[in-house]
């Protein structure tokens, strides 16, 4: 067996949910669904679909934190936010030409995940865990809520870039691909919706063969017991710090998909509710799988959606309601629950059924 | 030299005197056992080693080198493994899985199941190995830490009470196990309260008491210290509790 099928059977393994023909069958299928959905849309409704999709990476960053690793983070929306500004900081003063929002891209999400590098070595290092480490993370997000919501005077400018208090920053340039012939300006419509599909497809296969890799293990390992992990000889800070960081990037990509979608980026996506929503999607989905989660967040972020259009004020009630009856009824999450009973016909291992 | 040594260590905890210049020694290739009353200090003294907690004063020493500021990781790295009281394994995955985690730095990707089969069968677990870990019985628990902690090939082995809550057939099986572990090289300190136990696989006993050395040697010695028996309330003399129950010296 040389490295490379090692390194690609690691799509599947103990940690993740579905394997086999069937699975990949069904992914296959549902990719396949996803591919051609724009076919049967128009572009506006496309490009709404986006805007979900858009939240994905930062669920599945949360999954990777608190679902695989055991540490709750509150901290996803900062991450978010802080990529989410950069991007507009970068793009507003450098413009979109030469594909430079992609450039943007990655520098904002490296600023996110360095800030997650600094705010998590003092807390893993700082032996920060459990409800503390959720405190903290919390309270820094809402720091920097406040931070951004009292930046509205001129002298607050990055360069061009008006910071613009509690109204929030506009107007950045959408992400562009250079292309032979003209620019494809990627406005919510289907380009863009097949370049984020692209981007949710490689990071799910890439997480699924993260945490099916001896980093997974030990990562899973953490969760179950630090001590007897630590006692193998690893060092457990640093596999903590490191999923730390991964979780902030993909919530940095998410904020800065999310800030070129709109063009638009406020200090409420840093706010309390914010911060919320992301533990939501992914308890309600099953928070110790990356399927699940994916399912989930997609599901919930739909009904919010259905809530919001139809003039409900509750939408944020009824998500509350979801997490307390998914923490009382199926600890390990909705979907979970329901892909163990769907699933028990067709495999012998499945977590909690081993 | 010593594989383990500890120079006068010392614990406080505020007010109290946990450790209390202790001196410890254990060659290559020796099975020593840690015994003494309740808050004796014996699991103090072995979070001491572990690196878990750090001495108020006083050194440890490993193969030679002061290991007295290493993380718990560092140190497990040079070659230590412990097998806890309450069995540290990963409950919620499957057998081979926690056998997994521990190994899988310690070999060749390509030979790692088979390594694993190997100590499944060691184990007795090899009908297990997919089952979830939490579902085992308590001593099927035990073993497979005791297999966790061995697979990292340590030099030297912890073991904090190796046969809590084992049937009298487990815990002699277990010191078997211990005494062919030896018989290949593997230097081991155990916590221990079975007097059997410690009659079968110890060289040499060290009691504990109010946190300091009380008495060390065989454990003929110690069994026919008339002082040991007495820190041991309730107890006239500990050589004749020790033969008429094996599980005996309860502390």
């Amino acid at each position: 067996m040389n490295a490379l099928t090692r390194f690609l059977r690691r799509l599947e393994g103990p940690q993740t949910l579905g394997r086999g023909p069937l699975f990949w069958a069904g992914f296959l299928v549902t990719l396949a669904a996803a591919c051609a959905y724009p076919l049967f849309s128009d572009g506006y409704t496309v490009g709404n679909t986006v805007y979900f999709f858009t939240w994905i990476f930062m669920a599945l960053g949360l999954c990777l934190i608190w679902g695989y690793g055991g540490s709750l983070s509150f901290g996803q929306t900062a991450f978010f936010g802080i990529a989410g500004y950069s991007y507009g900081i970068l793009t507003i003063n450098f413009g979109a030409a030469y594909g430079f929002t992609f450039v943007a891209l990655v520098f904002a999400v490296a600023v996110a995940a360095l800030f997650a590098a600094l705010l998590g070595y003092f807390l893993f290092f700082g032996r920060i865990s459990g409800v503390f480490l959720g405190i903290v993370t919390l309270s820094v997000t809402l720091v920097l809520e406040r931070f951004m919501a009292q930046t509205a005077g001129p002298e607050w400018r990055i360069g061009a870039a008006r910071l613009n208090g509690f109204n929030g920053m506009s107007n950045m340039p959408p992400l562009t691909l250079p292309w032979p012939g003209g620019d494809i300006v990627l406005f919510p419509d289907v380009e863009l919706y097949y370049v984020v599909l692209a981007m949710l497809v490689v990071v799910y296969l890439g997480l699924r063969i993260l945490v099916n890799s001896p980093f997974g293990n030990v990562l899973v390992a953490i969760r179950e017991n630090p001590e007897r992990a630590e006692m193998l000889g690893y060092d457990i800070r640093k596999y903590q710090l490191g999923t730390f960081v991964i979780g902030a990037a993909l919530a940095g990509l998410s904020g800065v998909l999310y800030t070129s979608w709109g063009q638009y980026i406020t200090p409420s996506s840093m706010g309390m509710t914010a911060a919320a929503l992301p533990i939501v999607w992914v308890a309600v989905g099953g928070r110790s799988d990356l399927t699940t989660t994916l399912i989930g967040t997609v599901t919930v972020l739909a009904v919010f959606q259905a809530l919001t259009i139809h003039g409900s004020q509750y939408a944020l009630v009824v998500m509350g309601v979801m997490l307390v009856l998914t923490v009382l009824l199926a600890p390990s999450g909705l979907i979970f629950a329901l892909a163990r009973l769907v699933a028990r016909p067709f495999t012998k291992r499945l977590p909690g059924d081993a | 030299m010593p594989l383990i040594e500890t120079r006068a260590l010392n614990k406080r905890f505020g007010g109290l005197h946990v450790t209390n210049n202790v001196d410890l020694a254990l060659e290559t290739g020796e099975v020593h056992c840690l015994i003494g009353p309740n808050g004796a200090g014996k699991s103090t003294l072995f979070r001491l080693i572990l690196g878990e907690h750090l001495p108020s004063s006083g050194a440890i020493l490993f193969a030679g080198e002061d290991i007295t500021a290493l993380k718990s990781f560092q140190r497990i790295r040079r070659g230590m493994s412990v097998k806890f009281q309450v069995p540290g394994i990963f409950k919620a995955l499957s057998v081979r899985q926690n056998l997994e985690i521990a190994m899988q730095h310690h070999y060749e990707p390509a030979h790692l199941a088979e390594e694993i089969d190997k100590l499944l069968a060691f184990l007795n677990l090899a009908a297990d190995a997919g089952r979830l870990a939490g579902n085992l019985s308590h001593g099927q628990k035990q073993w497979l830490e005791i297999g966790m902690a061995i697979s990292l090939k340590p030099r030297l082995l912890l073991l904090d009470e190796p046969t809590a809550g084992m049937s009298p057939e487990e815990t002699h099986a277990t010191g078997e196990m211990i005494q062919r572990l030896n018989a290949d090289g593997m230097t081991v300190l155990a916590v221990e309260h079975d007097m059997a136990f410690v009659r079968q696989v110890a060289h040499k006993v060290t009691v504990l008491h109010l946190g300091k050395v009380f008495a060390q040697g065989s454990i003929d010695d110690i069994v026919a210290n008339e002082d040991v028996a007495a820190i041991y309330l309730g107890q006239t003399t500990a050589h004749a509790t020790a033969h008429q129950q094996p599980g005996g010296l309860h502390a």
